[in-house]
């Protein structure tokens, strides 16, 4: 294997960037699950992740949004290799990294890095802050210019810590800092793609906003493509260039910033955004469509046919459950404008005619206050 | 020392970004609620560890340093008793049996006539021997085996879970009483191997346990995801965050081991005279209970204090590996 890894010319199909980075096909992870007595065998999956294709550019910051369990983070932990894929293809600068084992993925390691959601987990109670950031040093064998211990100081400095805070205990910070502790971990080998796992989820609002800021700061500066995974479309929205939504394990839509928040295409995608929570003052008048689901995301054990979101979708028809929609640029999208959906609704996020309201509780209520 | 609020000038030269990088007053004051009035060491003090830390933690903790000096004396008396008593614990004189405390003989003699103060002090070392070798045993057994079988997982762990459970279905006493009976070496040695037998399932589950614990925290995907190495990820990351439990149970153990070892003598099947433990001299004191109370009472304090000092040593080292207890 050559630590020159040649970064092979890509034609821009996905906008910002003209270099790929990392190229996801057909990534699928199944979790096995064992039953029976006396002897388990294998008796279903839960389908985790299912055929997902994804690209990340050099230094561009792709985000990866959807629902709890709808495998973003079991995404995010299979291109870092903690989780060997079921399926499918991942390449990393033209490598081909699936499989790879722990040697091999040596020299791979230190440019891909992960920043993980719980800060209290994520740093090991039983070493300085120091050893932490430290490690990834230590355990490549790299030895920077001045010693680990400056590199170190330095990488404080950079998240905005206090360097002389090295010899202190995970314990001894808030949550925003231990954070920002993880996020040096991360850049300690000067990583060129860091996987970003909820970041901020786990904050406090207001240090939301400062981590989001630095994570922008260190992508702004040091040039490092960010494959950020969130629940939350206005972090991603601030965050990212490219969005990839994810539901049941698929993407159901993928395309530039832009497209995703203002012309979005697949019914799913339409929803998440007319969920966001805004403050609208008195005399503005509503003027977003208003959509409301109802029910849980089906089981991945037993996904529906189809398109899986058909469900809970208020379009489907029985093309939904007999055909799954592929992935492809449907007209009226921009280029790179990815949507897996048979019957797409209009480019755009402004109410329409009547709200889509499928809760039958919550239709219930609005009708009573209505007769009122 | 500097503490708390860094600036923010400093820290993001110049992005233009200082305000939405500058720590917000709660994280500011949480690092001035620093234990020991916001010192600690400075930048340019000494590298923290987790040992040199604990180390630290433990020399000025009393109660450590108090049971530390027992057990440091109760070593010291195993290795050399003729240090501090001039008899012999075999020399007995049958006419004095059962008398009571005189000068030259504090502690009285035993219904043999032998001196209860000498019999003690050399029994401390049968009951150290047994207590402190068993335990290594079993945990060096036990935590190894139960590490790898946690970590590792899979057809090992099922198979080692399956012996634990064979292991644990054999009572202690009956199974001392049949294994201990055919050898008929009257050295601790054999004791120590069936305490080891029948310990280490008990340590080999809590380190299993304690490992699959361990394991799921992120901080061992984090390392894992920067290329660590198994070992690495065992010695560095997992064994110090799980061994608490495993010194807690070893300590205890130990202490039970040093009481098993005074029971199985009592049977008849641990050690037998003419060697000297304070299980033995328990056993052949308890009848005279009336008659003689000091008999009992001298070996039987000795080992509530042995079984106490571990005790209390392996609370005090589990607090002081733990960072947040500080």
């Amino acid at each position: 294997m050559s630590d020159n890894l040649t970064l092979p010319a890509q034609q821009g199909s996905t906008g910002a960037s003209t270099e790929t980075l990392l190229k996801v096909e057909g990534l699928t992870k199944h979790f096995p699950i064992y039953g029976g007595f006396p002897i388990k065998r294998k008796v279903g999956a839960v389908q985790a992740v299912d055929n997902v294709d994804l690209t990340v550019g050099v230094g561009e910051s792709v985000g990866l949004v959807g629902e709890s369990g709808c495998g973003k983070s079991t995404t995010g932990r299979l291109i870092t290799r903690l989780l060997e894929p079921t399926g499918g293809r991942i390449e990393y600068a033209g490598q081909d990294i699936t499989h790879a084992k722990r040697k091999q993925l040596a020299p791979v390691r230190s440019e891909i890095q992960m920043i993980f959601q719980d800060p209290y987990s994520s740093l090991n109670p039983r070493q300085t802050v120091g050893t932490i950031i430290k490690s990834p040093m230590e355990v490549n064998g790299i030895d920077p210019a001045g010693g680990r211990e400056k590199r170190v100081r330095e990488l404080l400095e950079l998240v905005g810590l206090n360097p002389e805070h090295y010899n202190r205990f995970p314990h001894e910070f808030s949550g925003g800092q231990r954070q920002r502790i993880g996020v040096a971990r991360a850049l300690a080998l000067n990583p060129k793609l860091i996987v970003a796992d909820e970041p901020v989820s786990a904050l406090d609002v207001s240090i939301q906003a400062q981590v989001v800021n630095l994570l922008q700061k260190v992508q702004d500066e040091l040039g490092i493509a960010f494959l950020f995974i969130a629940h939350d479309l206005a972090v991603v929205r601030h965050f990212s260039q490219r969005v990839a939504v994810m539901y049941l394990g698929k993407v159901v839509e993928v395309g530039d910033r832009d497209s995703i928040y203002n012309r979005p295409r697949h019914p799913y995608t339409h929803a998440l955004l007319s969920a966001v929570p805004e403050v609208a003052m008195d005399d503005e008048t509503e003027n977003r469509e208003r959509i409301r689901l109802y029910g849980d995301v089906p089981s991945p054990i037993m996904p529906p046919s189809g398109c899986r979101f058909r469900t809970r979708c208020w379009k489907a028809q029985d093309k939904c459950a007999t055909d799954e929609p592929p992935l492809v640029q449907i007209s009226g999208n921009r280029d790179g404008h990815l949507t897996a959906c048979h019957f797409p609704e209009d480019p755009t996020t402004e109410s329409r005619g009547e709200d889509v309201v499928l809760d039958p509780a919550l239709k219930a209520l609005e009708e009573s206050a209505g007769k009122d | 020392m500097p503490d708390g609020r860094h600036e923010p000038e400093q820290a993001i030269a110049g992005t233009g970004m200082g305000g939405t990088m500058d720590l917000g007053v709660d994280e500011a004051e949480a690092l001035e609620k620093r234990p020991g009035g916001g010192g600690g060491p400075g930048p340019e003090g000494k590298p923290r560890s987790l040992w040199s830390d604990a180390w630290r933690d433990l020399r000025r903790n009393p109660v450590f340093i108090v049971f530390a000096l027992v057990i440091l004396f109760l070593v010291f008396i195993s290795l050399w008793p003729s240090a501090i008593t001039s008899g012999s614990p075999l020399t007995c004189d049958l006419s004095r049996a059962q008398e009571g405390s005189r000068s030259g003989h504090p502690f009285g003699f035993d219904g043999q006539g032998c001196d209860v103060y000498t019999r003690t002090v050399y029994g401390a070392r049968t009951s150290v021997a047994v207590g402190v070798l068993a335990t290594l045993g079993v945990a060096v057994l036990g935590s190894v085996l139960g590490a790898l079988a946690g970590f590792f997982g899979g057809v090992g762990d099922s198979v080692l879970s399956r012996i634990t459970d064979v292991f644990f279905a054999i009572p202690v006493v009956l199974g001392g009483l049949v294994l201990l009976s055919v050898i008929t070496s009257n050295t601790v040695w054999p004791v120590i191997g069936f305490i080891v037998l029948l310990g280490w399932p008990q340590l080999s589950r809590i380190a299993r346990g304690s490992v699959i614990t361990a394991k799921q925290n992120d901080y061992v995907q984090a390392a894992r995801a920067l290329g660590a190495s198994n070992s690495r990820l065992l010695l560095r990351h997992i064994a110090p965050n799980a061994v608490a439990p495993v010194i807690v149970v070893a300590t205890i153990a130990l202490g039970t081991y040093i009481a098993l070892e005074a029971t199985l003598s009592y049977l008849g099947v641990g050690l037998k005279p003419p060697s000297v433990s304070w299980g033995i001299d328990i056993s052949a004191a308890s009848p005279y209970i009336r008659n003689a109370p000091h008999a009992l009472l001298w070996p039987s304090g000795a080992l509530a204090i042995t079984v106490l000092a571990f005790i209390m040593l392996g609370d005090a080292v589990r607090d002081a590996l733990d960072p947040k207890l500080r």
